[in-house]
This record gives C-alpha cells, structure tokens and sequence, in this order.
C-alpha cells in the first residue's frame, strides 16, 4: 500500500541536516514538496546556498530514507525558485537550534542572543563561518563565539 | 581566435557563468593562506558562491545550448578562446587588498546585475538571479566594508588599496560598455538596459571608494576583448591550466 504524501513528510522530518544534525530537512526548509507521480516518490528539495557542498549528501540522504521505508523509486527535483529563505525554518527547528548553540536567524540581521548564556551583549567576528549559512560572533558578556544562523 | 556570436543568449550565460568560475577559482586560491582565520573562511565561502552560482549559469548555458554540454563540460573542457568572462576577474589575485579590491569591483557590478536580473523576461534566468542576488548582495557588504577598512586605514593599507585600485581600474569599464550582445539581451527584456546598469554600477562605485579616502584614477581608460572573447589577457591561460589539469591530464576522468 502506498504511504500517504503526510506520512513521507512525517519521514523526511527525522532525516536530520547532514552539517547541523540537530534539525532535519524539514526543519531547514528545503524541502519544497513531496508527490506521487504513478509510482515514483517526487521530493522537491531548494538547495540553502548555491555551492552549498551539503546538496548532493542531502539528495542521497533523502533516497536512503524512503529506500529504508521500502520506497524504491524515488526522484529528487531540485527547485531553484522561489530561492530558499530562512524564513522558511521551522520553529521547531528555530529552538533546537538555539538549544545545540547556534543563534538562530533574526530578521534584525544579526543574532538576538547568545545561545549560550542568553546575553543580548553581542558582537560579530566574522560575515562568514563554518559552513555558509552561517556567520561567527561572539558573546561579549560570557566572551564565547558561536554560530549564527544568517538570516536570507 | 574568438568564435563567431550565433546565439546571444547562449553567449550571455556563458558571460555570467564564466565570470563566477574564474572568480571563484581565483578566489580559492587563498583557501588555507589569506592574512586572518576569518578572512580565509570568508574567502572560501565567497569561492565557494561563485562556484555554485556557475552551476546554476553554466548549466543553463548548456542547455540553451542544445548540443549535450553539461557545466562540468563548459567549464573543463574549453579552451581560452571559448571564455567570455571579464578580464577583471581573470587579472592576478596579488596580495590580499589587491583581491579585496578587484572582488569589491565586481561585487558591485555583480549585484546591480542581478538585481536587475530578477525580472528578466526569461524565468530561468530569473530564478538563478534571485538566488545569486542574496548571495551577492552579502559578498558586496563585506568587500565595500573591507575596501574602505583599507583605505581608510594606516598609511600601508592605504597606500597598497590606491595601488590596487590604479591596477584595476582600466578593467571596470569592460562590465558596462554594452556591445551587440548586451544590446540584443536588453532588446528581448533578458537583461537590462546597460545605459542604466551603468549609472547604478558607478554610483556603488565612487560612494565606497571616496568613503575609503581612495583617488579615483582620472582616466576612463578600458581593456576589453574579455566578455567577447576576442581576446583575453595571458593571465586567463594559467589559471586554465591549474583549473583544468584534471582533465588534461586524464581526459574524460570521473568520480
């Protein structure tokens, strides 16, 4: 019997993001739509940033798990447009963020509070960090850097 | 030698996505060497955009096209000959504020046109520019910030900046002086109008580089032969054989 369209997006939300593990796909908002197409699984997925290395894991993190689920034909569209935006992230995927220490996008550009110790007494390192959805900052009170999840 | 223009279209994407491939070769190159731990990420995060955004380019290129070529096959596998990005991104990366300078550059030219690429008549097109805009419009915040954090600094980066600057201004002219190509994208509502990309272009221009305390060169002086190919300077042919060694070495390889 084929899984319903709410299932498959109830599996795609435990594939967790290849380079920030503590929120899934779903979570990230890359996930664009899922749909049955005779007997193919269609998953269209945006990619965050265009030279994002993570893409191509992703796709193959995503036929893995409907593999596992006993889905054997599964095509993977990658959509361009609309370009992803952060307001996308769920907020589910927000607090789990700030929970595993990256401060979560904010529309005011920068992060609202350090993740650690919830100070708003911050300041930014770097536009860019380890991956490139993300800046470093650094707590001015608690003097740590974290992770900022920038905001597009 | 360069090739005949046949298709206009197929030449402005290779414009857009050569540009981002030699740019972002060059600028990968100061991956594990630029001054600073956070320049050296920013750097490679940049690279790594411009990469990604001639994917986008390069592919749309090839199917434009209609012979087969992927992305991979226009980036790997042409000669200098075939390449149409600007001299300015094939000119050396020199020391850091030489990178700086010529990245701010294009930035600058880079977003106005995408920008104004989001409305192209062509949805393709405009999908790929609206992704590459927010991309382009972060690069240009840091580079703008940088030039004038240099410029306005101590005498030494100050002097190094205008060093840069006087190298590299005989090569932004290239970016907006429209030629049959420009002309014909603009006529069909592809791109814009190069008489009013132009104007923006400046104004980004000369507001950051006099808030750096820099002198623009009083000259308005421009090398072309890049975007057309006609002829591009030596530097394009080394970076190719660095870019390329792969698959010079071992044609066809794949992994």
């Amino acid at each position: 019997m084929k899984p319903t369209v709410a299932e498959i997006w109830g599996w795609l939300d435990q594939v967790p993001d290849p380079e920030i593990p503590v929120i899934s796909l779903v979570d990230l908002g890359i996930i664009r739509g899922v749909e049955w197409d005779g007997d193919i699984v269609e998953v269209a997925v945006t990619p965050t940033y265009s030279g994002c290395p993570a893409t191509s894991i992703i796709a193959l993190d995503i036929e893995t798990a409907l593999h596992d689920r006993g889905q054997p034909n599964v095509r993977i569209k990658t959509q361009i447009a609309p370009a992803w935006t952060t307001d996308w992230m769920s907020d589910k995927g927000r607090a789990k963020l700030a929970a595993y220490g990256i401060a979560p996008p904010s529309p005011a550009g920068g992060p609202e509070a350090c993740p650690l110790c919830a100070s708003a007494n911050v300041e930014k390192i770097s536009q860019f960090g380890s991956t490139p959805c993300k800046a470093h900052w650094r707590c001015k009170d608690c003097l740590e850097p974290f992770d900022y999840f920038k905001c597009i | 030698m360069a090739a005949k223009v046949t298709d206009p279209l197929f030449e402005f994407l290779l414009r857009m996505g050569d540009n981002t491939l030699v740019l972002g070769h060059g600028v990968s190159e100061w991956c594990g060497k630029a001054p600073v731990l956070e320049e050296d990420i920013a750097l490679a995060n940049t690279a790594l955009d411009l990469i990604g955004q001639t994917q986008m380019w390069l592919g749309l290129a090839g199917e434009v096209e209609g012979k087969g070529r992927s992305a991979d096959d226009l980036a790997m596998l042409r000669d200098v000959w075939d390449f149409r990005n600007l001299l300015l991104v094939e000119q050396p990366n020199g020391d850091f504020g030489q990178t700086m300078m010529r990245q701010f550059l294009f930035d600058a030219w880079h977003v106005e046109m995408l920008d104004a690429l989001q409305s192209s008549s062509d949805a393709r097109i405009s999908g790929i520019a609206a992704k590459a805009f927010k991309e382009a419009s972060y690069h240009v915040e840091r580079t703008a910030d940088t030039v004038i954090g240099l410029g306005d600094g101590t005498q030494v980066s100050h002097d190094r900046m205008q060093a840069a600057l006087d190298l590299l201004w005989p090569y932004i002219g290239e970016m907006t002086k429209a030629d049959a190509v420009d002309t014909a994208m603009a006529a069909q509502g592809i791109a814009p109008e190069p008489d009013a990309l132009r104007a923006k272009v400046d104004a980004r221009i000369r507001a950051v580089l006099s808030e750096a305390t820099l002198t623009i060169p009083d000259s308005d002086f421009a090398h072309k032969g890049g975007k057309s190919g006609f002829q591009h300077s030596e530097h394009l042919g080394h970076i190719l054989t660095q870019m390329q060694w792969l698959q010079r070495a071992y044609p066809g390889a794949r992994w």
